[in-house]
């Protein structure tokens, strides 16, 4: 896509972020979107292109009462939400549509009128992974970590490092979940989940949702918000099963969707402001700082445990705090790339002084999918 | 056998051969004749080079640990004990979600890289699984 040509204009989460029994999953959407158009000083009427996964844009734009020109459903784990902001940004550019909201919404913790999750027992994983006993992302997600441990000479404790810098940022924020502080033994001593993994080093389950309204950059100019504009994006996809990557040690959808949206940026890893890596669970950030080239392979977990990513540190990372301690109620992408336009805006509870250039970079499924989305609050 | 109440597979005209070789206590592969690449899963065509001239072959059933948890989140149809989920690295190549048995659940015992074979555990009628324990001798 053309830099800076597209911008972010409306960004809101749900009002309630946690647990929210009283709201169903579709409320959710509705509630992230009408917060996101009262943002941009926009109604229903005002826009004519819709995304989300997980549930049906059908569903989300009746509901909402949007007749759109242009639908995207594209349901590839948590990172949808980048895809979707770099297919309409493809399509505001091509002339399909002119304002497109995105939502998520997951009663993940609450479950009301959220969907079951099953797999097809005639599905590739439901004939090779499902029968060996895993159930869920704590099982699956955890499979590769150890080969990486191995490999690099990664410790737990190295781990449990990256969930106690995370809870640092969380500290600051008052929506996080989590705000305690917390230290390596606290980590270590947490009920074990999956060995080599415990219960800190996963990610919350909660309630939750976001939405993202996008127009033109030419446009952008008019909204009451300070636009956010995108700069590069990238996506990429590996494997539905996770024992079928290619190398336990490195994501191939993290290094092509990353790689994509640093040249389409334009941008070096020196130039990065603010960093958001979906951290469904400790290892993730390790991976995608090696994989988007922001530390050497083998070098992610020393980084962090060095404090680079800390507050105060020279590559803030996750400063809402993550997945870990701020909240994930199944599709974290939303909440990544709502952190990285709050930092923009410069309106972040743990904000980054003068940070010009934040990429949001998610995974979806369990190193299935990928979308990473650069954003920029420098006007073109 | 009788009590089994894991979840089974369920076999597509794609993947047959593969869970009727299970069943008779083989484990079999695919592979390309064209770029003589093996692959799994099952399909019908070679993943490498789009060739659909493949055959099916009996594995060695042979394979090293790749990587692996050991669960500790409750499944009663598991046992009470946590268990390992492993990917196991076959000799011919391909890698494999399973896990490993006759052999204690711990790290200590769970060796990354150890030798391993096959040995397939009978589901039901129809399905056997493959597992994989420490390879003997």
């Amino acid at each position: 896509m053309k830099r800076k040509s597209i911008a972010v204009v409306g960004a809101a989460e749900t009002t309630e972020l946690g647990k929210i029994p009283d709201t169903s999953q579709l409320m959710l959407h509705a509630d992230a979107a009408l917060n996101a158009m009262k943002d941009a000083g926009l109604t229903a009427r005002d826009i004519d292109g819709i995304a989300t996964a997980g549930d049906s844009p059908v569903e989300v734009a009746h509901y909402l009462g949007i007749t759109p020109t242009w639908v995207d459903g594209t349901s590839v784990g948590g990172c949808s939400f980048m895809l979707h902001v770099r297919h309409a940004a493809a399509a505001i550019n091509e002339g399909l549509c002119n304002t497109v909201l995105i939502t998520h919404a997951e009663s993940g913790r609450s479950r009301v009128g959220a969907r079951r999750f099953s797999r097809d027992p005639a599905s590739q994983a439901g004939q090779f992974e499902v029968p060996f006993g895993i159930s869920g992302p704590p099982t699956i997600f955890t499979i590769p970590a150890l080969r990486y441990m191995k490999q690099y000479g990664v410790t737990e404790e190295d781990l449990a490092h990256v969930a106690v810098v995370q809870r640092e940022w969380a500290a600051q924020n008052p929506r996080a979940t989590f705000r305690d502080p917390i230290t390596v033994d606290d980590v270590l001593n947490s009920k074990m989940i999956a060995w080599p993994f415990r219960l800190l080093m996963c990610c919350l389950v909660t309630d939750g949702g976001g939405a993202l309204i996008l127009t033109s950059a030419e446009r952008a100019k008019d909204f009451p918000q300070k636009p956010v504009y995108i700069l590069g994006t990238g996506e990429s996809c590996e494997t539905p099963m996770l024992s079928q990557m290619e190398d336990f040690t490195s994501s191939k959808a993290f290094r092509v969707s990353g790689k994509k949206a640093f040249d389409e940026a334009g941008i070096k890893h020196g130039d990065v402001d603010h960093l958001m890596i979906y951290d469904a669970f400790a290892h993730l950030p390790v991976y995608g700082l090696e994989d988007l080239g922001f530390c050497d392979k083998g070098e992610g977990a020393a980084f962090i445990r060095e404090g680079n990513t800390r507050p105060g540190g020279k590559l803030p990372l996750n400063t809402n705090g993550g997945g870990l301690s701020y909240m994930h109620s199944g599709m974290y992408g939303m909440y990544a790339l709502q952190e990285s336009i709050r930092q923009m805006r410069g309106i972040a509870p743990a904000q980054v002084p003068n940070a010009k250039i934040s990429i949001a970079h998610g995974v979806g499924g369990m190193f299935a999918a990928s979308g990473t989305i650069v954003f920029s609050n420098e006007a073109p | 056998m009788a009590d089994y109440n894991r979840p089974l597979p369920l076999p597509t005209p794609e993947t047959r051969h593969f869970w009727d070789g299970t069943k008779n206590g083989e484990l079999r592969l695919q592979r390309c004749t064209a770029c003589k690449e093996s692959y799994f899963p099952p399909r019908p065509f070679c993943p490498n080079c789009g060739s659909r001239a493949v055959e099916v072959y009996k594995a060695s059933g042979k394979a090293t640990l790749y990587s692996y948890i050991i669960n500790h989140r409750p499944r009663p149809d598991f046992g009470t004990e946590p268990h390992s989920i492993a990917v196991v690295t076959l000799a011919e190549g391909p890698r494999l979600m399973t896990n490993i048995v006759d052999c204690p659940q711990t790290p200590e015992a769970l060796i990354l890289d150890m030798p391993l074979e096959v040995t397939f555990e009978k589901a039901s009628e129809d399905i056997s699984l493959p597992k994989f324990r420490p390879a003997k001798g």
